[in-house]
């Protein structure tokens, strides 16, 4: 038998048939995903903690890097301003706020960087040298990597958008990319009372 | 290219170039193009698989064989297990949810067409990297080497100083890229299921097939992400010297193992929930009712799907965890047996009292549902730790998961073959071949199987290259590796089959089986825009409304 759709009954739908977009389903799925790749990398961390059997320990060389997590977290505020300024149609303010964004997010990777060359080069702190220099670094080395996809991303649409091709159309694509970017601030918080609270 | 549906033989169009038609598919990223990759893909894979546990069962034939040296024997069982797994089941699965779920759910393609194509090559170049250890895994030597650790890859047998060369390599990166994979086409399942209904249905209108696949593709997402995690611990271990599982610098074994088995255990439910879907579309059809308990079913896989994050440690009982973890494993394992019976009984209540057709599908789905049954049931006994201690690393445990991974998911991939070759194909397979397809199948299988739990019982272990005559295990050896060549020849019957059929079947129509899914509602093959109108549903069986408009079901749900 040759069926048509089974149009017959469409006249008994509700016409405000509304599903998620799959925009936001899609990012919040790789958002789960991270996560579940992060959580392994902190119950390594965490059950590492102490069990190195050679120097140096953590509390001899970290110290809070207080400064930059600031930078990294107020760097959610800007990008949820600038969604905002878009959403509204202001487009100059999007570009300004997005660029601060990016300005923090560069700036808490040059903190994560100076770190860790002071870690080599000053305390002889490398992947290999103990358990805790393996969890330390693959663990903010994780969390760095993110900052990385997160900035390119970002300075993609800054590119986008100096070139004047970021409308109010395109606030939903921004805001799906925000996620992610307030994704890659969340796990700092995590990282952050791992590493530099709980194992110090 | 890829604006054009499948060519149907014989149909009288122009034939493109044999460049563009691959080109076209290459290129393409329709869900059932890319559906129809991974099927045929994983059939490749099913083929060299097969071919590996062939290696395995004639080495053990008799005592003291030497069909293959030991090193041979360590990687034909490493490559069967990772092949099989990860380059076999799991892809074919992912092809048939790519293929269904946007038919089923009214849809016009998956929620993300290009992320679809990315995950699907990222999963085939995965096979590639692992098959390409056999030539390059000793570098500029020439001399090949496949990967010999063992499908779960226990360290610290994969640390430098036992697994020289890049094999382990070749198998961590085919993992590491497979995986991201599976997570892309998950996330891309998700997606679709949430987002791309068409008007009408709702969540609890939706086929089971399509609730089964989300809860394994919520699996994925959180199941196989760890094994990514975990390998690039080990790559970190391999290369930048790192400790994570390096005993010497307080690095841990045990924590490889549980980072394993925490995606190792759900990734059976993420193998079995699509099997059951395949069953719960199936078994219906066949028995001419309507699934039994549908809001049962769903509540039961939802289930599932929780407590098999729970249930990882029950493979190391023999590690040494202590009491209470122990016993919370057992526990745990337990439970999961509930949500499992509750869909045995449920597929039992759709086929009592129904009009019962025993088409090839239907056999395969009733094969599945009895030696489900038998596989629970060892499962229940391995999962109490204090029997598990006896039988752990025996036959016993290959025999049991053989038994849910061949007995129960493969008979359901079967099924799901012989029950949409003709909407993939636009042809019917031919039904004698099925049916000779199955009875040999599951001949096969019981003579390997089942001796399989047997010689387990009497003491041999699993991964041992051969062994001394006078234990009672060489006529059981013997039966289980006869079975074998049944299960290789019913494979071969189902491939001619299928290639035969593909161009000498009968035209099947939009509808030969008078189901009730959308699936059946446009054109075998469908064409590329899958619906010429998108369809809008009022209760989960929309065909049923149509065709029998004086009593639609949507009348009784709800």
């Amino acid at each position: 038998m040759n069926v048509s759709t089974p149009n017959s009954t469409a006249a008994f739908i509700a016409p405000d048939w509304k599903l998620p977009s799959r925009g936001r389903v899609g990012m919040f799925g790789l958002i789960a995903a991270e996560s579940a790749i992060f959580t392994i990398f902190v119950v390594a961390y965490l059950f590492y903690i102490g069990k190195s059997i050679s120097g140096p320990s953590p509390k001899d060389v970290l110290s809070v890097p207080v400064f930059y997590t600031v930078c990294l977290l107020s760097s959610s505020l800007t990008i949820h301003l600038a969604v905002a300024a878009l959403q509204k149609g202001r487009r100059r303010a999007f570009s300004a706020w997005w660029l601060a964004t990016i300005a923090l997010g560069v700036t808490f990777l040059f903190g994560t960087a100076s770190e860790w060359h002071r870690l080599i080069y000053q305390e002889g702190l490398t992947i290999s040298t103990n358990l805790f220099g393996t969890t330390y670094y693959s663990l903010v080395g994780l969390h760095a990597f993110h900052v990385v996809v997160g900035l390119t991303c970002l300075s993609l649409v800054m590119a986008f958008a100096l070139l004047g091709w970021v409308t109010h159309e395109h606030v939903y694509r921004v805001d799906v990319l925000s996620l992610y970017w307030h994704f890659v601030d969340s796990v700092w918080v995590v990282v952050f009372t791992v590493v530099y609270v709980i194992g110090r | 290219m890829t604006t054009n549906s499948i060519p149907w033989p014989g149909a009288g169009v122009a034939e493109p170039s044999v460049v563009d038609r691959l080109h076209g598919w290459v290129t393409t990223v329709d869900h059932k193009r890319l559906g129809i990759l991974y099927i045929v893909y994983a059939l490749t894979f099913l083929i060299i698989g097969g071919i590996e546990a062939t290696i395995i069962r004639i080495q053990l034939i008799r005592p003291h064989a030497d069909f293959v040296s030991p090193e041979v024997f360590n990687r034909m069982f490493t490559m069967h297990g990772t092949t099989m797994i990860f380059f076999m089941v799991m892809p074919i699965l992912f092809g048939f949810g790519n293929y269904l779920i946007p038919l089923m759910i009214g849809a016009r393609d998956m929620a993300f067409p290009r992320l679809n194509a990315f995950s699907f090559w990222l999963t085939a170049f995965g096979g590639l990297l692992l098959y390409f250890s056999l030539v390059g895994a000793n570098g500029l030597y020439g001399a090949g080497n496949a990967p010999d650790v063992g499908w779960f890859a226990y360290a610290p047998l994969t640390s430098r100083a036992f697994s020289v060369g890049h094999s382990t390599d070749f198998w961590t990166l085919s993992i590491f890229v497979s995986g991201f994979g599976s997570i892309g086409v998950a996330i891309n399942f998700i997606a679709t299921i949430l987002c791309m209904r068409c008007p009408g249905m709702t969540l609890a209108k939706m086929p089971l097939l399509g609730w089964m696949y989300l809860v394994t593709a919520g699996l994925v997402v959180l199941a196989v992400s760890p094994l990514s995690a975990a390998q690039i611990m080990l790559i970190i271990d391999r290369y930048l010297g790192g400790h994570f599982f390096d005993t010497q610098a307080g690095g841990s074994a045990v924590m490889w193992m549980h980072f394993f088995w925490v995606f190792g255990h759900p990734e059976v439910y993420i193998l079995v929930l699509p099997a059951f879907g395949f069953a719960s579309e199936i078994i219906p059809v066949f028995s001419r009712k309507p699934i039994f308990g549908y809001s049962v079913m769903v509540a039961a896989t939802v289930a599932i799907g929780f407590i098999s994050m729970s249930v990882w440690a029950h493979h190391m009982f023999t590690v040494g965890m202590g009491r209470a973890l122990n016993t919370l494993f057992v526990f745990t394992t337990m439970a999961i047996a509930v949500p499992t019976g509750i869909k045995i009984f449920n597929w039992l209540g759709t086929m009592w009292g129904g009009k019962i057709e025993f088409k090839t599908p239907m056999l395969f789905c009733t094969g599945f549902i009895f030696q489900f049954l038998l596989a629970g049931l060892t499962g229940i006994m391995l999962g109490s730790a204090p029997f598990n201690w006896q039988l752990s690393n025996s036959y016993f445990v290959v025999a049991h998961f053989h038994y849910v991974i061949v007995g129960a998911i493969v008979f359901c991939i079967f099924a799901a073959i012989y029950y949409w070759y003709p909407k993939i194909s636009g042809r019917m397979y031919n039904e004698r071949l099925g049916q000779l397809h199955f009875w040999l199948f599951f001949i096969g299988f019981h003579l390997t199987f089942d001796f399989m739990h047997f010689v387990g019982l009497l003491g041999m272990p699993r991964r041992i290259y051969t062994y001394e005559p006078g234990r009672g295990w060489e006529t059981l050896n013997l039966i289980v590796t006869i079975g074998v060549f049944f299960q290789a020849a019913a494979i071969i019957v189902m491939l001619v089959n299928l290639v035969w059929s593909y161009s000498r079947g009968e035209k099947a129509g939009a509808d030969p089986w008078d189901a009730w899914t959308l699936e059946w509602s446009t054109s075998s093959p469908p064409p590329v825009y899958n619906f010429a109108a998108i369809p809008a549903v009022r209760s989960r069986r929309p065909l049923w409304d149509l065709k029998h408009p004086d009593n639609p079901d949507w009348r009784y749900e709800e």
